[in-house]
């Protein structure tokens, strides 16, 4: 197809792309939206709700209507793509969204027609309705239809196959934009030397001096002075210059965050696609320019209107009319120049319909001048048209309407400055009454608006704030630059919400395109009762979706202001959030995806456990072996068999991943006292106690067997996941409560490896192994430690028990671990021993009514709803945690106690969470008695067990109660929490 | 992110590299069981939650390790100053914004 609309053939070479499958062709340097206008194609989308036909309506990141899917490979579809920044690129596969079946013909267009039902509020209104008529509708009629036809692009479902990184950097100054207010702000930060960043998210640097034609700076063209001050940008090394660059948002103390667009513009595959830039600078230039108005009035929606200086740029920068017969419709006399230059193209200017009086100055002059026809005090009716805009309706003042045909409309409302990285910055905008825009306020952090953004909008203004900017920005004490601009003549003029129309006009007039919010909306939202434009906002969603609102706001907040009768500052400004435009969730995850989103730990026995079939659970970053199947086994089997060859022969078990601490010092032992419940001060070397640790408020928090091994050194065991918690809450106390203590703690859970070996044949095993110390029952009994060596690596010995079975565990240099372990394991064969996963370990303390923190306990249960009264050192003056046990609220009946739990069929295991009541049939809002915490089938005991927090539950025992499940209640017996071996004869032998 | 500065490493490093501690200068009371159930409930649940400056503490926790206090702006999220633990609450008044 013939580019029609190309006027001249332009410097880059021709691309091939597709939209919906059809062939075009466009130039380098395009953006997808200027190619399509190239081939005189307007018509690029379906609007969100009423699925309106909608066209290219501005030039760049604020298009809220040309939103495609681009396809570069397969998994490579990335929807809601503005065509105003895709770069065109040979090959490029583009597609249309919320359509069906084609873009030309769609039928949700219906909702164009059935449009009261979406109106304001309309997702309140069936959400929140009353049961009988909201719920009902909605989940039956309207959210199936939404569902349909409602939304934006499609997502595709395949893994991300594309590289995304993430870099920091620290600068002098970052300047955020690169037209005239920030290269001038560029050049002097830089000048003496400061590092400068400079970003834009446009390809290359330059702004608005990229389609500026008429404007000379310095006597030279305009492009020919950029070129200038990018060569002279390019050639300090301190500058880094950073196009396709958004800075999206700004974070506290001057940490600005930038999202590069490094690959989409590539045809050729390349290593990363986007990088996240996370900047600290010292001082910030902001440069973000301004946003051009739409104006509201009837059918501004349709394909074929598009801001007015839109079409400058296209024009100017990529040799693209808009159209062929165009009528600008405007409140500002930047739309004049827009005009003279449509016209010196060869593109026939209908009229100038001007919506002031008495518009005048310069640029209004000069279209006079051209012979361009000009309507003052304009309203207009609407437009006509179906894919495209064919006529506009204006009136002069008072008169009657007028139908002009027209393939094109130019519109501008005004200006906008773009103070979103400001307000993010937490400086305050103010509202210029005299301007009638907002503008920014006091800096909170470094930083300075120039240029446009500040309200500077001719070219000599810009450049004048941005070097004074930069200067300032830089410290620099020399005067800054000057800069002599001719060919820009002063603009002016501006309008806020509806414009006036004639009593023929018809049509909706829309304030939002992307959210199809219509000015009468806004009306009724008002009418309906709200005033803040936060609420008038949630209530239309105007200023929602990707554009942020970013052309509407204005517009809404005037319309609402003029309806409550309020000035606009009263009714408020919406917040300015990050991102300013939309950001991939790749470039925010970077490289911590799959493998590298988490660290795996991994014990030194881990290898062997895989090899020999181990499944692993992961607990923490841990990975825990967590049974051992043999062939044909599923985990139940396998773990019966596990827990039956403990209690009978001797298991093995990888304990690695306890929290272990060193407590080294003179003060060790008082230091102990303080941390945990029990007595330490009479704990003779040699032996173990277990400890129990509680926060200030008297909750468990922790506990684990300690070994004291000197007067001035414990060995402290913690809970798998508890550790970093346990050394935390140490340091906290040893530091800033009991800072007189002279006590040094450290992490040692890395350096030991742990070999748990379990069950009467547990000294078999262990003996032959051991060397430097006596491991006879007498000589070394229950809960107690042995320093010496095992296979002739030092080890310490602890004879500690988490079965219930005559137990060891090995501790030995963490690189030692897996040599022991295989020794071990070669010794335990003979007794027929097995490997045991933690799943069978749980059943095994169950079975004991051991407790484990965190599935007993929730931070809310004390040592004694425990059971646990016995860990506590009744004769210690205090600990942490002691003085809030005997708070009222701890000592009060009714409290959740410990008890086992035993169901009336042996074979039904309860579930873990269950709720426990009193009544078989609850009846609704009934408070349970408590809940299931451990549940498991037991080998030793032929039947299911479980433990259970129950209110007064010690007091229950022989109770039945029941456990409330979607099948019917299971009735229990409340029993005592030790099932197995209560008198603990196994462990003395 | 912010930018935290540790009082003994006298370094600016990135919050990632601290955890946060609560309110600063809640002292455990030296004898706790002397205390009535109020006045340990009022050092254990109250906090001062001021609108402005809070003294709070932070540890350097990925880094020396060390608990220090510091003084932030509750309103601007500003850090006004860092100072080791045990010292006093700098006399530095009102919103620093």
């Amino acid at each position: 197809m013939s580019a029609a609309f190309r006027v001249s053939g332009g410097a880059g070479r021709a691309l091939r792309f597709t939209f919906d499958g059809v062939a075009y062709e466009g130039r380098q340097g395009d953006t997808l939206a200027a190619a399509l206008l190239a081939n005189g194609v307007h018509l690029v989308n379906r609007s969100y709700k009423y699925h309106r036909p909608r066209g290219i309506l501005t030039a760049g990141a604020e298009e809220p209507n040309a939103l495609v899917a681009v396809t570069r490979g397969p998994g490579r579809m990335t929807p809601n793509l503005r065509a105003t920044q895709i770069e065109l690129f040979d090959g490029l596969e583009a597609k249309s969204q919320n359509n069906w079946p084609s873009l030309g013909f769609d039928a949700g267009a219906i909702n164009d027609i059935a449009g009261k039902f979406l109106s304001a509020g309309f997702y309140y209104k069936t959400f929140m309705g009353p049961k009988a008529t909201g719920t009902t509708l909605w989940t039956r009629l309207f959210e199936p239809i939404v569902r349909q036809a409602a939304g934006l692009g499609a997502r595709t479902s395949a893994p991300d196959p594309d590289r995304y990184a993430q870099f920091y950097e620290h600068c002098d100054v970052l300047v955020c934009g690169a037209g005239p207010a920030g290269i001038a702000a560029a050049l002097a930060a830089s000048a003496g030397g400061k590092s400068v960043i400079l970003c834009d998210e446009q390809t290359e640097i330059g702004g608005s001096l990229l389609h500026e034609a008429t404007a000379l700076i310095d006597g030279r063209p305009a492009r020919d002075w950029l070129a200038t001050a990018r060569a002279t940008l390019e050639g300090r090394a301190h500058v880094r210059i950073l196009p396709r660059t958004q800075a999206f948002g700004y974070y506290a103390q001057n940490f600005v965050a930038l999202s590069e667009r490094v690959a989409d513009h590539l045809a050729a595959a390349h290593p990363v696609r986007e990088r996240l830039w996370q900047v600290r600078a010292n001082e910030v230039v902001l440069a973000t320019g301004a946003i051009e108005r739409p104006l509201v009035f009837p059918g501004n929606d349709r394909p074929g209107v598009m801001l007015a200086e839109a079409a400058r740029l296209y024009l100017n920068r990529h040799g693209v009319r808009a159209g062929a017969r165009v009528v600008v419709v405007t409140a500002h006399d930047s739309a004049y120049r827009v005009a003279l230059d449509c016209q010196a193209a060869g593109v026939t200017v209908a009229a100038i319909a001007d919506l002031r009086s008495a518009p005048g100055g310069a640029l209004v002059e000069a279209a006079r001048a051209a012979g361009l026809r000009l309507i003052a005090g304009a309203r207009i009716a609407g437009t006509k048209g179906r894919l495209r805009i064919a006529r506009v309706g204006i009136a002069a003042g008072a008169g009657a309407t007028e139908w002009m045909d027209c393939d094109c409309l130019l519109m501008s409302g005004g200006w906008t400055p773009s103070v979103h990285l400001h307000s993010q910055s937490r400086g305050k905008v103010v509202w210029h009454e005299d301007r009638q825009m907002f503008l920014p306020g006091p800096s909170v952090q470094a930083e300075r608006s120039a240029g446009a953004c500040n309200g500077a909008f001719g070219l000599a203004e810009a450049l004048a704030q941005g070097d004074a900017a930069g200067a300032a920005a830089a410290g620099a004490k020399s005067p800054p630059a000057s800069y002599a601009v001719t060919g820009d003549p002063p603009q002016s003029g501006g309008w806020l919400g509806r414009v006036a129309t004639p009593d023929d006009a018809s049509g909706k007039a829309f304030v939002d395109f992307q959210n199809d919010v219509k000015a009468d909306d806004i009306e009724l939202a008002v009418q309906e009762g709200m005033r803040s434009i936060e609420h008038v906002k949630r209530y239309t969603t105007t200023g929602m979706a990707t554009d942020q609102g970013k052309l509407s706001n204005l517009n809404a907040l005037a319309i609402a202001a003029e309806k409550l009768g309020k000035s606009i500052p009263q009714v408020g400004l919406t917040t300015f959030r990050q991102p300013y435009t939309p950001v991939s969730f790749g470039a925010f995850a970077g490289s911590n995806r799959g493998d590298l989103f988490d660290p795996v730990r991994q014990t030194p026995i881990h290898g062997w456990a895989a090899e020999n079939g181990a499944l692993f659970e992961d607990v923490g970053l841990w990975k825990r072996a967590w049974y051992f199947p043999k062939a044909g086994e599923d985990m139940h089997a396998a773990v019966r068999r596990e827990c039956r060859q403990v209690r009978t022969s001797a298991g093995i078990f990888d304990a690695s991943t306890l929290g272990k601490i060193e407590v080294v010092g003179p003060d060790a032992a008082k230091f102990m006292e303080k941390l945990y419940t029990n007595p330490w001060a009479k704990l003779e070397p040699g032996r173990c106690r277990y400890g129990l640790m509680l926060n200030e408020a008297g909750f468990v928090m922790d506990d684990g067997v300690i070994a004291r091994l000197a007067d001035d050194r414990f060995h402290v065991t913690t809970t798998t996941g508890g550790a970093p918690r346990v050394l935390h809450h140490m340091e906290d106390y040893l530091q800033t409560e009991f800072p007189d203590l002279r006590v040094w703690l450290t992490s040692t859970t890395e350096q030991w490896a742990v070999i748990a070996v379990q069950g009467p044949k547990a000294r078999d095993i262990v003996a032959p192994l051991v060397a430097g110390f006596d491991i006879a029952h007498e000589a070394m009994p229950h809960m107690s430690i042995r320093e010496g060596t095992v296979c002739g690596v030092p080890a310490r010995v602890m004879r500690v028990s988490f079965t219930g079975e005559l137990g060891y565990e090995i501790n030995v240099p963490a690189d030692y671990g897996r040599a022991v372990w295989e020794a071990v394991w070669a010794e335990g064969r003979r007794y027929d021993a097995v490997a045991y996963g933690t799943e069978a370990m749980h059943v095994m303390r169950a079975e004991k009514g051991y407790i484990i923190v965190g599935q007993e306990t929730d931070g809310t249960v004390t040592p004694d709803d425990l059971g646990l009264n016995w860990a506590i050192g009744k004769a210690k003056k205090d600990f942490v945690g002691k003085r809030s046990l005997i708070r009222p609220d701890m000592v009060a009946e009714g409290r959740k106690q410990l008890v086992g739990l035993v169901t009336a069929n042996p074979a039904t295991v309860l579930e873990e969470g269950a709720q426990i009541t009193t009544s078989a049939t609850p009846a609704a809002g009934t408070t349970a008695l408590g809940h299931v915490t451990s549940s498991y089938d037991s080998p030793a005991l032929g039947r299911s067990i479980a433990l259970a927090l129950v209110a007064d539950g010690r007091k229950r025992k022989g109770e039945t109660l029941h456990v409330p499940m979607p099948g019917g209640a299971i009735a229990v017996t409340v029993v005592d929490p030790v099932f197995f071996d209560p008198r603990g004869d196994r462990l003395d032998v | 992110m912010l930018l935290i500065r540790c009082p003994y490493c006298e370094m600016d490093r990135p919050e990632l590299e601290f955890r946060y501690g609560g309110e600063a200068h809640v002292a455990r009371p030296a004898d706790p069981m002397a205390t009535t159930d109020a006045e340990w409930a009022e050092f254990l649940y109250f906090r001062t939650n001021p609108r402005g400056l809070h003294a709070e503490r932070w540890r350097h926790i990925n880094g020396c390790g060390r608990f220090f206090n510091c003084l932030r702006d509750t309103v601007s999220d500003r850090i006004v100053t860092t100072y080791k633990a045990g010292t006093p609450r700098p006399n530095i008044d009102g919103s620093a914004s």
